[in-house]
């Protein structure tokens, strides 16, 4: 955390001279941290946690698209060994989901904004967030232990009975993921409790900006949801312990069952990492085209939407498994039922910007990469959600280029853009804006370099998860290994724009974007308590009074 | 970068050869799907940058801080979309529901999965291969099983893919429609060498694929040939390489080793030797190789070979040594 509290440890001055206190400078030491009950400590300090374990995850990633630049037949000439890379690949599924895009937007920009959102001093149960975030660091704790004993390489899924006769440390694994979970069924709990009962009078259901409305409904899937990962992973390490005969057939045990057990979460856990994001590109669509949102009460209603219909399609994981036919097209029909709130979410969003005044700058463009990636992540899902094209597609690098599409283009790209959005929040420091842009332009670029001809690949038939592959596919490996390159190189331009900005940026303004939520009436950064004065609860997309101050370079408030 | 992807002339640039009765359903909504997500996609795309070049701040130029709401364009945006995906969801359906439909009249293949193997036995005369050979033109029927993991049989030619989990039978079907050669490809993870559990389908014209099941299903006489035979059909190869250049796989190789002392991965030390053979192939766990402590684990082969056939096996490891390959 050094990083990020060294440049801030004396007092800044405000424009009429006042010494300004915050919540950086409101303590300081070592403790002053490791034991707060301040939510935007613990978010800045869950911040910083994600965003190494991001760095590692990406590592990862990088190391399989070195290695798949050549089709590796001859195992002795290829960089990894097959085991290696069966490593590789998992240590970056598991860390990247469990450690980073799970907790990424709730825990980080979720924890800081919430409160501030609400005009309230913090969450509801201020211990019980620091604990969770010590859980969290408990889950890191047991991956470092798998990183250096015999890793492990049952893939992400942990699918059974591999995960069962691996002799990798798959106990130790499973263990961190079950702590995580209970991390991240905290987080869901404490957010559900502070929205129920925190929020400031005048502000309903339906006065509530629309980040929340996305949080309240992935706390909503973490605590339902979250449970049946940890009774299964838990399942799993007593029948590697003791050999009960669950999962494993030759104990009359049933693999099936370990995967519908496994979706029933990790299907629904693809929605606590897209709804957040949708959040987000909600707020930034709204406020860089400093206009009203357009149907926010079918965005609202189409977050919960996705929230519940998500419950129900985990059987698309598992059209080849040899289900029955009538489950197979029930998961199916099932599965379109969530396209739709979330075509309803991209429309609505274009029509935000529609005869809006439309500010391009760093989070705005992240925005607009996301609506780009999520609608190609979105419709492609539909080649899957179809039963006849999945059984050819199925398990394949179609999948992979989908999911990313989702899960990279849509949540890291939205958690860019929320990070460049609040970052002057956060830290009272504006950023390098046009830098910015070019990292959104670079990480853009990569992107689709990288995941488009994946989409090729897998319809010619390429697998999942193989070390090495038939020679026919290399140039479209290739492409996307020079993709991936410049993918993160474009990631390193946007952490240095971040950290330049902590050294050199100038003070950022009260509300440098002419936000009308909560968070843009309290200094940036924030002092310790938030707010002095209980804050006035308006309508959260009412623009009309938001006006530009060339003094401060940022906006004010009109009074009627 | 030469573009080797568009070097197989029947494969277009989207799909691989099309060699089975699946592949125009497949590859038909394939392209419909396509279309009508280019069809969503570019105007999206398109609204998006007039939007921004239209829309952007700048001086002079100040637009409506007010929500827009439009019932009639919101309802027009749910169900258009609504109908489409009941349209691709229903020919989804029916393309599967022909898939799950085994016909009657079927020449029937029996497959084995087996970390990294493929094995098919031929109902027709009993025949074995690990490479798959069928007739044309005609409806195959395959009943596969998995001997340890999870394994899924994948042709991108044939666009038939089906799971194979181990503990149950698992069907498919499917009808070639042209000779040739194609990949056949493991989809689900199984381990160390997952990639590599690859091999070929060949189908063959009628006279052809006959003359090749008379040709298989001939057991050399030899027992060392025979042992060789049964090494590289019974998924031995995959794990344990027996070339005369010492590679080592995931598993203990074979050659040299006839008659020395093994290391054992809980200290002791034991003989390379008829009984220590036998012990591997029945109850692979009993004796763990030293340096294989973390390697994927093997089936055992109790039931699933016979007597003389183990025999047979361990007179070819015994060749390898005998026959004065050099030991690594």
């Amino acid at each position: 955390m050094s990083a990020v509290t060294t440049p801030i440890t004396a007092p800044t001055t405000t424009h009429d001279g006042a010494t300004e206190h915050h919540y950086l400078n409101h303590s300081s030491g070592f403790l002053s941290w490791a034991l707060t009950l301040d939510h935007k400590r613990i978010g800045m300090m869950y911040l910083a946690g994600i965003l190494f374990a991001f760095f590692l995850g990406g590592v990862f990633a990088l190391a399989i698209r070195i290695h798949l630049w050549n089709p590796n037949q001859d195992p002795d000439a290829a960089w990894l060994t097959n085991a290696t890379y069966n490593r590789v690949f998992t240590l970056h599924g598991a860390i990247m989901v469990f450690l980073f895009i799970i907790p990424s937007i709730p825990a980080a920009l979720g924890n800081f904004l919430l409160p501030i959102m609400l005009g309230t001093k913090d969450v509801a149960f201020p211990r019980l967030n620091l604990g969770s975030f010590y859980l969290w660091i408990t889950g890191l704790i047991f991956f470092a232990y798998t990183l250096f004993s015999t890793q492990i390489d049952t893939g992400w899924t942990f699918y059974t009975p591999y995960s069962i006769e691996a002799k990798s440390a798959v106990e130790a694994a499973t263990l961190g993921v079950f702590i995580l979970g209970f991390s991240s069924i905290f987080t869901g709990l404490n957010f559900i409790v502070t929205i129920n009962t925190m929020r400031p009078p005048g502000m309903s259901w339906f006065k509530m900006p629309l980040f929340l409305w996305a949080l309240y409904a992935t706390s909503i899937i973490q605590v339902l949801a979250t449970p049946v990962l940890g009774i299964t992973v838990l399942l799993l390490a007593l029948e590697r312990t003791f050999g009960i005969g669950i999962f494993d057939p030759s104990l009359n045990g049933d693999p099936v069952t370990f995967q519908h057990f496994f979706w029933f979460y990790s299907h629904p856990a693809v929605y606590i990492m897209i709804l957040p994001a949708m959040g987000i590109i909600s707020e930034l669509m709204s406020v860089h085209s400093h206009k009203g949102i357009f149907g926010y009460r079918m965005i609202a209603y189409s977050s919960i939407a996705i929230a519940l219909f998500g419950f129900l399609v985990w059987g698309h994981h598992m059209f080849t498994s040899g289900m029955a036919d009538v489950t197979t097209i029930v998961f199916s029909a099932l599965t379109f039922t969530v396209s739709i709130p979330s075509a309803i979410k991209v429309f609505n969003w274009l029509g935000t910007m529609y005869q809006g005044t439309v500010a391009l700058n760093t989070p705005m463009i992240y925005a607009l990469a996301f609506i780009f990636l999520f609608t190609i992540g979105g419709l492609t899902g539909l080649f899957l959600g179809a039963l006849a094209t999945d059984m050819h597609l199925h398990d394949t690098y179609f999948v992979v280029a989908h999911f990313h599409y989702v899960m990279m283009g849509g949540t890291l790209v939205a958690f860019l853009g929320g990070l460049f959005h609040w970052w002057p929040k956060m830290t009272g420091k504006m950023f390098n804006d046009p830098m910015g842009i070019v990292s959104a332009a670079i990480v853009f670029v990569g992107f689709n370099l990288t995941f488009l001809p994946q989409f090729v690949l897998g319809t010619r038939g390429m697998p999942r998860r193989y070390a090495s592959y038939v020679p026919e596919f290399q140039s479209l490996h290739q492409l996307s290994t020079v993709g991936a390159c410049i993918l993160g190189f474009g990631l390193l331009v946007a952490g240095l724009v971040l950290l330049h900005s902590l050294f050199y940026g100038k003070k950022a303004p009260m509300n440098p974007w002419g936000g009308a939520t909560l968070e843009w009436e309290c200094s940036s950064p924030p002092p310790h308590d938030n707010f002095s004065h209980p804050p006035a609860v308006g309508d959260p997309y009412d623009f009309a009074n938001v006006e530009y101050d060339g003094k401060t370079g940022g906006y004010y408030k009109k009074k009627k | 970068m030469n573009f080797t992807f568009l070097a197989d002339e029947a494969a277009g640039f989207w799909f691989p050869p099309a060699a089975s009765t699946f592949a125009e359903q497949v590859d038909f909504l394939y392209m419909a799907i396509l279309w009508i997500s280019i069809l969503f996609f570019v105007p999206i795309v398109i609204a998006m940058l007039y939007f921004m070049v239209k829309f952007r701040q700048r001086p002079g130029y100040k637009g409506s801080p007010e929500a827009l709401h439009n019932t009639p364009l919101e309802i027009t945006w749910t169900v258009v979309p609504t109908f489409i995906v009941v349209w691709i969801f229903w020919e989804g359906m029916i393309g599967y529901l022909d898939m799950a439909r085994m016909p009657d009249d079927t020449v029937d293949v029996a497959v084995t999965a087996v970390k990294w193997n493929w094995a098919f036995k031929y109902k027709q005369n009993g025949a074995e291969s690990t490479v798959l050979y069928l007739p044309v033109n005609k409806d195959i029927k395959l009943t596969m099983q998995s001997r340890d993991v999870l394994h899924s049989f994948f042709v991108p030619a044939f666009r038939a893919k089906r799971d194979v989990v181990p503990g149950r039978y698992h069907y498919m079907w499917f009808h070639p429609t042209k000779e040739g050669v194609y990949d056949l490809f493991c989809t689900e993870y199984c381990g160390d060498n997952h990639s590599t559990m690859i091999t070929k389908v060949e189908v063959l014209s009628e006279e052809k694929y006959a003359a090749k099941l008379a040709e298989l299903v001939k057991e050399p006489e030899d027992i060392v040939e025979r042992g060789k035979w049964l090494y590289e059909r019974k998924a031995c190869k995959g794990c344990h390489y027996a070339g005369a250049d010492g590679a080592k796989g995931p598993g203990p190789s074979y050659n040299g080793s006839w008659g020395k002392q093994v290391p054992l991965a809980d200290g002791r030390e034991v003989k390379f030797d008829e009984n220590y053979v036998r012990e591997a192939i029945l109850n692979p766990g009993a004796a763990h190789r030293k340096g294989y402590e973390t390697a994927s684990a093997m089936p055992s082969y109790k039931g699933q070979l016979k007597d003389e056939q183990i025999d047979a096996l361990i007179a070819f490891i015994q060749s390898l040594e005998t026959a004065g390959a050099p030991a690594k």
